[in-house]
């Protein structure tokens, strides 16, 4: 295994800069999710380090080999498409060990390394099936069964899961997750469900417009955004983020009037307007003094827990996040708390 | 029931446009296997006890020649295809799938290749071949049979290879796969349907055709079975009986090639190579 470093990559079509001076590490051994919305790059980013993609400027390096110049073969990387792009006129196992017939592979050693490869994805009973007699994620196991056996530096994948039905879907990513474990590889994967990102990234690379917003381990994500795109892109439902004026040092107050009781931290100046977010899975029904209140427009109820959509001030709309059966019902004021710690300040 | 009568309308129609495309064929083979004056009597009639008389076949097969006919129709006609295939495979592959400078140009300049019909450089093709000394070769009509084809089979498979998941392609040349293999290995193979498509449009005007046997290979060992046949035709007898029993036989290869071809007609080759 290898790691992969990015340096100052820039990549344009004509006059459009689909990737803006992208810099980025990835350590050997790691799992890093590339996560946006569709269009904001990634899969480009991800086409670039396969290359797949001739980039405009910058370096891409892996294991300490610069290879802006080689192709994909010479790279030492394995592709797993979100079309899965298996042959259709070959078998599982030929499919398989199809591009190690290639490289000049001993009979042997692709017989070895394919039939290892079956083992690890449960593989077995299916190696003679063509892949229009396998179901979706028999398709997605041979896809990265073949990138397995040529057992390359760095894995590459495509939003793998995407075409894959819900139950399916979680399934999968727990059996990615181990499949990480057990090789110890480098993988860079690319989806746009921030729920794969969270679940299986060591570390979550969140774009947007051909730009890195952020880096970081998952949690540092949630807990400590960088910039609002990056706090409105992690968490589901959205961090609540309102306009807000700096009122004193304890209070802010929205565009329509509505005031917000919270530390303001030194950094920001009474009277400047800022960002107030604050997600909603921490906010609670207020036992002592409340934050802030307001009023209950309609509610979502999921089982364990409910989401009650509610209105701060004039169109001011606010998810908060309600645990177990609270009584609760349409037009009622409800008087709600936070803690300080939770809030998040935007400029 | 409105179903059925349409169903029923379009079954009338296609099987009076057999019996009208099939109607000459059935009278050639028919007639081949009568008499000579019961040809001319009762043309239409199928052969009876007394009409029945197989001659034609006899003469036919009593020519030491014919069996050469044959081998150099199958010859040409087989060459022409392999080429055409071949080369127009890798012609519509590097259109369809390379940008470079002169794509649109050079496919416009075969699109040209299609509109034009080659009869018409007929003079040029015959100072041509001559000066290439390829008079009375079968390499001559090869050569002019796959010109004469291979633009028609560029569009073709082209259009196919557009419809190739471009992902199959990418996943290939990440799993190490030299253009070349590319080619011989993921696109021919899934190419099956369309290159029978071509082969069938390319084999039966080449195994029908007269004119360039008659002006490139008229030598008695190079002609091919459509020119052969001219033989028994004479400026004042003609050999009925042979002729329509030459012509007979003709069908047979052409037919097995056929059914050969449309074997590989099969849909769906595709599924399951993506979502």
């Amino acid at each position: 295994m290898a790691n992969v470093s990015i340096k100052a990559l820039n990549k344009s079509y004509g006059p459009v800069d689909v990737l803006k001076d992208i810099n980025l590490e990835v350590e050997d051994g790691s799992f890093v999710v590339l996560v946006g919305p569709s269009g904001c790059g990634k899969s480009t980013l991800l086409r670039s380090i396969a290359g797949l993609e001739p980039v405009t400027s910058g370096a891409i390096s892996i294991g300490g080999r610069v290879v802006n110049e080689l192709p994909p073969a010479q790279r030492e990387i394995a592709m797993v498409f979100q079309s899965y792009a298996l042959y259709p006129h070959m078998n599982v196992e030929k499919n398989m060990g199809f591009g190690l017939r290639f490289s000049g592979t001993p009979r042997a050693e692709i017989d070895a390394r394919v039939s290892e490869a079956a083992r690890i994805l449960q593989l077995d009973p299916l190696l003679k099936r063509r892949p229009r007699e396998l179901s979706g994620g028999q398709r997605q196991r041979v896809a990265i069964g073949r990138a397995i056996v040529r057992k390359p530096q760095v894995f590459l994948f495509d939003e793998p899961l995407s075409n894959l039905d819900a139950a399916l879907r979680v399934n999968t990513r727990v059996e990615i997750a181990k499949l990480h474990k057990l090789l110890k590889a480098t993988i860079i994967y690319v989806t746009h469900d921030q729920v794969e990102a969270m679940t299986l990234a060591d570390k979550i690379v969140v774009m947007n417009q051909g730009r890195i917003e952020q880096a970081g381990k998952p949690l540092d994500l949630y807990y400590r955004p960088a910039n609002r795109f990056v706090a409105n892109f992690i968490g589901s439902p959205a961090m609540n983020m309102f306009e807000v004026t700096v009122k004193s040092r304890s209070a802010v107050q929205t565009k329509s009037g509505a005031a917000i009781k919270t530390q303001v931290p030194l950094e920001f100046k009474i009277g400047e307007a800022l960002t107030f977010g604050i997600r909603p899975e921490h906010i609670s029904a207020a036992k002592g003094p409340a934050n802030f209140s307001v009023t209950l427009d309609m509610v979502e109820r999921l089982g364990e827990l409910g989401y009650a959509h509610c209105e701060l001030g004039t169109g001011e709309k606010l998810i908060v996040e309600l645990r177990g059966e609270a009584p609760v019902s349409r037009g009622q004021k409800l008087q709600l708390a936070f803690d300080d710690a939770n809030v998040h300040f935007f400029r | 029931m409105k179903i059925k009568f349409s169903t029923l309308a379009v079954h009338v129609v296609l099987a009076g446009y057999t019996a009208l495309a099939l109607a000459p064929i059935i009278l050639v083979i028919m007639n081949s296997m009568k008499a000579r004056k019961a040809i001319f009597l009762a043309p239409l009639t199928p052969p009876t006890p007394t009409s029945f008389d197989l001659i034609g076949y006899a003469r036919v097969f009593s020519d030491g020649a014919i069996g050469t006919y044959y081998m150099n129709s199958i010859i040409v006609t087989l060459g022409t295809i392999v080429i055409t295939l071949l080369f127009g495979g890798m012609a519509g592959w590097a259109l369809s799938e390379y940008k470079f400078r002169f794509n649109k140009l050079i496919g416009i300049y075969l699109a040209i290749g299609i509109m034009v019909p080659i009869r018409l450089g007929s003079v040029a093709i015959v100072s041509m071949i001559s000066g290439l000394n390829l008079i009375n070769t079968l390499t001559a009509l090869i050569c002019v049979y796959v010109a004469q084809n291979l633009p028609l089979a560029v569009f073709i498979l082209g259009e196919f290879m557009n419809q190739i998941p471009k992902d199959l392609r990418e996943a290939a040349r990440c799993d190490g796969l030299s253009e070349y293999n590319i080619f011989f290995h993921i696109i021919l193979p899934l190419l099956r349907p369309a290159m029978a498509t071509v082969a069938v449009f390319t084999m039966i005007p080449v195994w029908n055709d007269l004119w360039f046997p008659l002006i490139l290979a008229p030598s008695r060992g190079k002609q091919t079975i459509t020119l052969g046949v001219q033989q028994f035709l004479g400026q004042y007898i003609t050999d009925w009986n042979a002729v329509l029993a030459a012509l007979s036989t003709a069908i047979i290869p052409v037919l097995i090639f056929y059914i050969l071809f449309s074997k590989q007609l099969i849909r769906g080759l595709t599924s399951g190579a993506v979502k």
